[in-house]
């Protein structure tokens, strides 16, 4: 059985920079995988090429969703899947909201262009959407405005919208950064319970571990374009093979941690892909040696585990 | 609402007031006067002069002047021209239906071309049908409008002999053909530099709403884009295109007045020019005070609207 989401060497440029460089991974029917990592990795733009809404960059490789590559799709069949095989949810949910069409309106408009409703129909449906997102008094929310609505009210708006015609996969690009940390926790459970419940698959792009760690199924590391190490949740916290991962994993700060003691951090900063031969992170990595100056490449070091590290212990 | 109608009420009251004020003393202010072109005549004499100064009520301080004029304003009694004896309100409001035309036309017209022409060139950003709409947009806001019908007559009327010089109407009455005939070359003109402007404003407005976020939010929906373009986008860009209209009735006032001249169109604006020659203080501070008060209406009523199609807007004290 193939998964439903098969990405093969997806690399994106814009012009001579490379933002993502020939990343592969799968996502099974009704999987959350979460994909990590630092500002600019890469992650939204691997997301956005998949949904192929990046504009002036050169897209190579394949993603088949369910079978279909989306990258041989005309423009109108991919437009067609938009929104209803796979939808997207973005990171700031007050700017991702038409700021002058009613939430209800952009809601109705989503079911509108993808299933044969009547206007009438499509409200209901609208409404069913709002009380399975925990929206209170739907009928009056439906004919707000954003910014009549808090953030995490706009985020389950946007949750709505992503899940009114039930997509097979949904890229969920940062649901919770700009929330307070109690509106977080809400959304997460939130998003949880929807995708659970009808079997969606889930890419789960975050920077935030603590995120991850309570939501994904699998957890994809990213570091500067590439994917350096892919697990199962539990195994990748329990037992990082990558030396990014443990850093990343070391530089959480514990709760028993004094005030004064300094937080673990990695040292230097990221560069781009082409600055680097080689290994990209050979130089900030502790174990870098001479044979870091060949790329490595994904292997499987456990089952399932996978590392792209020569070093690895 | 109310409050801020009344609010803006007053507002517009005491502008109309200083506007009042401000144009009639420097009607005042500029030498010579209504009766400059008698002095030189040798068959009237001084006391001629001093007679009808009198009769005006121009031997008077300007001051007390200013106020029987502001009086007469304010019930309706708006004056009499100083050459022909007309009641002024009925000068001014006889030109007015011909101004009303062009100006509505000209706006209408370049409002649609304008917008039109906005969007193209910030969906196809520079593609040929961009950079052309761009020199074309400086050749226009570059060319003095009088220059411009001045070609404009020599080209289509005089030369290829297409359309009317001037005037609303031929002399032997004109059916609606003969009277939309004479309006082309001056909503031609009038509108060219309207156009101009609405398209490069449209342009970088619709250039900053396409890149924002929830323009990617209607794509990744699924939207057809000319839905996203016209439904979201242009939705979205109302506010700022309303608020131009408002901003752009004086330069429209402005433009009328050259454009009536240069094609001899019967309105306000030809006859505030012909005014101005003689001096005729009554009929220039009527239609000085009509074309304020038009001003600060449009504007009034443009903030209304904003507020209408942008909920985020709440009318408060401006």
């Amino acid at each position: 059985m193939t998964a439903l989401l098969e990405v093969e060497k997806l690399a994106v440029s814009f012009g001579t920079m490379r933002a993502v460089d020939a990343i592969s991974f799968t996502v099974e029917s009704g999987e959350i995988l979460g994909l990590v990592g630092e500002s600019g990795c890469g992650k939204t733009t691997a997301a956005l090429a998949l949904m192929r809404l990046l504009r002036g960059a050169t897209c190579t490789g394949a993603a088949r969703l369910a079978d279909v590559d989306l990258f041989s799709l005309d423009e109108p069949a991919m437009r067609a899947r938009r929104g209803s095989d796979l939808a997207m949810i973005f990171q700031d949910p007050a700017t991702a909201l038409h700021p002058t069409i009613q939430v209800g309106d952009q809601l109705v408009e989503t079911l509108r262009t993808h299933l044969n409703l009547s206007a009438r129909q499509a409200r209901s449906r609208a409404l069913d959407l709002f009380r399975k997102v925990g929206i209170a008094a739907p009928e009056a929310r439906l004919r707000a405005f954003p910014h009549e609505l808090s953030g995490g009210m706009c985020q389950r708006v946007m949750i709505a919208m992503a899940i009114a015609c039930s997509p097979l996969l949904l890229l969920a690009d940062e649901p919770t950064t700009a929330l307070d940390v109690t509106v977080q926790a809400q959304i997460l459970d939130l998003l949880r319970q929807v995708t659970r419940e009808a079997g969606m698959s889930v890419v789960l792009i975050t920077h935030d571990l603590g995120v991850v760690a309570g939501m994904a199924d699998r957890v994809a590391v990213m570091y500067a374009g590439a994917i350096v190490e892919m697990a199962g949740t539990d195994r990748l916290f329990a037992a990082p093979r990558h030396p990014y991962t443990r850093g990343l994993l070391a530089s959480i700060p514990a709760l028993d941690q004094g005030w004064d003691e300094p937080i673990p951090t990695l040292a230097g900063s990221v560069q781009s892909a082409f600055e680097v031969p080689g290994c990209r992170f050979s130089p900030r990595c502790p174990l870098a040696s001479e044979i870091c100056r060949s790329a490595p490449s994904l292997r499987e070091v456990a089952p399932g585990h996978f590392v792209s590290c020569w070093n690895a212990a | 609402m109310l409050r801020f109608l009344a609010h803006r009420l007053a507002q517009s009251v005491v502008l109309l007031l200083g506007v009042s004020i401000i144009g009639f003393g420097l009607m005042h202010l500029a030498p010579g006067g209504p009766l400059a072109l008698y002095t030189i005549n040798p068959t009237v004499t001084a006391q001629d002069i001093e007679r009808v100064k009198a009769q005006f009520g121009l031997d008077q301080p300007v001051a007390i002047q200013y106020l029987k004029w502001a009086e007469g304003m304010f019930t309706g009694n708006w004056g009499y021209s100083f050459f022909g004896g007309q009641q002024v309100r009925e000068i001014v409001l006889d030109r007015m239906p011909a101004t009303l035309e062009l100006m509505g036309t000209s706006l209408f017209l370049a409002l649609m071309i304008g917008v039109t022409i906005g969007i193209v060139s910030a969906v196809r950003r520079n593609s040929v049908a961009d950079y052309a709409s761009a020199v074309a947009a400086m050749i226009a806001l570059s060319l003095p409008t009088f220059w411009f019908g001045l070609l404009a007559i020599y080209l289509f009327a005089q030369t290829l002999e297409w359309l009317p010089a001037g005037g609303v109407a031929s002399t032997s009455g004109g059916d609606l053909v003969d009277r939309l005939r004479h309006l082309v070359l001056p909503v031609a003109v009038l509108s060219f530099v309207l156009v101009a402007q609405w398209s490069r404003y449209t342009r970088s407005a619709m250039l900053d709403i396409l890149n924002q976020d929830y323009i990617r939010t209607a794509e990744a929906k699924g939207l057809k884009r000319s839905r996203i373009l016209l439904n979201h986008a242009l939705r979205a860009c109302l506010a700022p295109l309303i608020t131009l209209a408002g901003l752009q009735l004086p330069l429209l006032v402005g433009g009328a007045l050259v454009t009536e001249t240069v094609f001899s169109w019967p309105g306000m604006g030809l006859l505030f020019v012909n005014a101005l020659g003689m001096r005729d203080y009554p009929v220039l501070m009527a239609i000085l005070m009509v074309s304020a008060f038009v001003v600060v209406l449009g504007n009034l009523l443009a903030d209304i609207a904003v507020a209408l199609v942008d909920p985020r807007v709440k009318l408060g004290y401006g």
